[in-house]
């Protein structure tokens, strides 16, 4: 088995070896993260660029994380101080950084797509770091490594994602990368957040949240993106965590050992009850956790090549 | 292409070349104290446990045992995406031992190189002391074994295959002609 993608723009590209191969190297990154020099020499003299257009903090992080304790040069340029305020276009923007040499150029973009108009046009590898409402690679990479490290396996879990499905980056990669290992992914959320036709994506759709939840190993909660949608979706927050919050009460419909899971960050009382976020089968913190080790196994990947033999 | 191969190993001869090397390790520390084994994934690491039970045999006493994998200090970045990168496990502080570094053939010398870096960036030892299966030559860095199990002169169109059971103890070893 090898890694041979150059780019990691979406889940929908990775096949199931492609997806359990990235997560098996993660696996082992995660042992650099608890020693007490934290760094390994393997991507000495590689320049990376978070090429940042939207805000971020904990990915835009966690890569520049990731990226040092692989001994990488990394840059972090974001919107507010890019020459894009000035009216630069994109390509200009990415031809410009191309012209410093970058290794890998690890992108968020409010625009679906942003990244694979990239990936073709510059010779330098891409990495995905949110594309609009599209695709969020590593965050699906980082919740699978986070439930198989804690279920031994995902084949035939039943996920229940809970929230903004429309909008959400998050759950579309977690849709592709949960039913391409063999697990039941189940959605539900207010009829507006529902995209039509997402079952053709391989997921059941519930109207009552309750019912997504039932039986379920994990319960994926969603944050409402307060910043995006307005009130045009929703008619108060008061109602929509009526409806679908996760607290300790309806937590108890899901399996007893259920994992509860969330991209962060968290509006404490509106998806998640402070209770359950807290609780014991809140595996949140494990998440940002192992979002560094997915990321260096994604940087580490992306630059691989053939296999030698100098022992 | 047909191979020619020879066995140049019986299991016999690796367990007399292992109890060997275990009264060359116990002789060269004076004992036990302060010794850790330290394989390399793999081939290595199996060797190491071996080597493990073969002084604990003459010395009564199991030393701790440690398992490293060096993909990630590799000089070749190229080389390694095929084989997943395996997890290093030393569950015990370097600082002031004796590293006995265990591998199962010694080649260029590059892996023993990375493996050194990486212990480095673990622990500082008092001393790293390199034991190996067969030494086959065509070194590319000044490495030279403390602890040798046999020396084969090879050609680089050869190679050395060290075959393990199911049990992951070594049953012989291969000299193939490519």
């Amino acid at each position: 088995m090898a890694f041979r993608h150059k780019h990691i723009l979406g889940i929908e590209q990775l096949s199931k070896e492609d997806i359990g191969f990235i997560l098996d190297t993660a696996d082992s990154f995660k042992e650099i993260n608890t020693r007490d020099i934290k760094k390994v020499p393997t991507l000495r003299g590689k320049t990376i660029i978070n090429l940042f257009f939207e805000a971020s903090t904990r990915t835009r992080t966690s890569f520049e994380i990731a990226g040092k304790r692989l001994s990488a040069d990394t840059i972090n340029i974001t919107a507010s101080s890019s020459s894009v305020v000035k009216g630069e276009t994109l390509e200009d923007t990415a031809r410009n950084i191309e012209a410093m040499h970058p290794d890998i150029i690890v992108m968020r973009h409010s625009a679906s797509g942003a990244p694979h108009y990239l990936a073709d046009r510059l010779d330098c590898s891409i990495i995905n770091a949110g594309d609009g409402a599209h695709e969020h690679p590593t965050q699906a990479l980082l919740d699978m490594l986070t439930i198989r490290q804690h279920k031994g396996s995902l084949e035939g879990l039943k996920v229940a994602i809970i929230g903004d499905i429309t909008h959400s980056r998050v759950a579309r990669s977690d849709i592709y990368g949960l039913t391409r290992m063999g697990a039941e992914v189940r959605l539900a959320g207010p009829g507006t957040m529902i995209p039509p036709g997402i079952e053709r994506l391989g997921a059941k759709v519930y109207a009552d949240m309750r019912e997504a939840i039932k039986g379920a190993d994990v319960v994926m909660m969603l944050r409402i993106q307060l910043e995006r949608q307005g009130k045009t979706l929703l008619p108060t927050l008061r109602e929509y965590a009526k409806f679908y919050g996760l607290n300790p009460r309806n937590l108890t419909l899901a399996a007893p050992d259920a994992l509860v899971m969330h991209p962060g960050p968290v509006n404490r009382g509106v998806e998640l009850s402070s209770y359950v976020a807290d609780g014991g089968q809140s595996v949140i913190l494990d998440q940002v956790e192992n979002g560094v080790a997915v990321r260096m196994a994604a940087l580490y990947l992306v630059l691989g090549g053939e296999q030698g033999d100098n022992a | 292409m047909a191979q020619n191969t020879t066995v140049i190993l019986d299991q016999a001869g690796i367990n007399r070349a292992l109890t060997r090397i275990a009264h060359e390790i116990l002789e060269r520390n004076k004992g036990v104290r302060d010794v850790v084994l330290v394989g390399i994934r793999t081939g290595g690491d199996d060797l190491a446990a071996v080597l493990r039970e073969r002084i604990a045999d003459i010395e009564g006493e199991k030393i701790p045992l440690g398992i490293l994998d060096i993909t990630l200090y590799r000089d070749d970045l190229s080389a390694r995406s095929d084989r997943v990168v395996g997890k290093t496990k030393i569950p015990f502080p370097l600082d002031d031992k004796h590293v006995v570094l265990i591998d199962d053939v010694l080649y260029t010398g590059r892996t023993i190189r990375a493996a050194m870096d990486s212990l480095m960036d673990l622990g500082r030892p008092s001393s790293i002391q390199l034991a190996v299966l067969v030494d086959r030559g065509h070194r590319e860095l000044p490495i030279r074994p403390d602890f040798v199990g046999r020396n084969v002169p090879t050609s680089r169109e050869e190679d050395i295959r060290v075959h393990f059971d199911e049990d992951n103890r070594p049953v012989e070893v291969i000299l193939a002609k490519k």
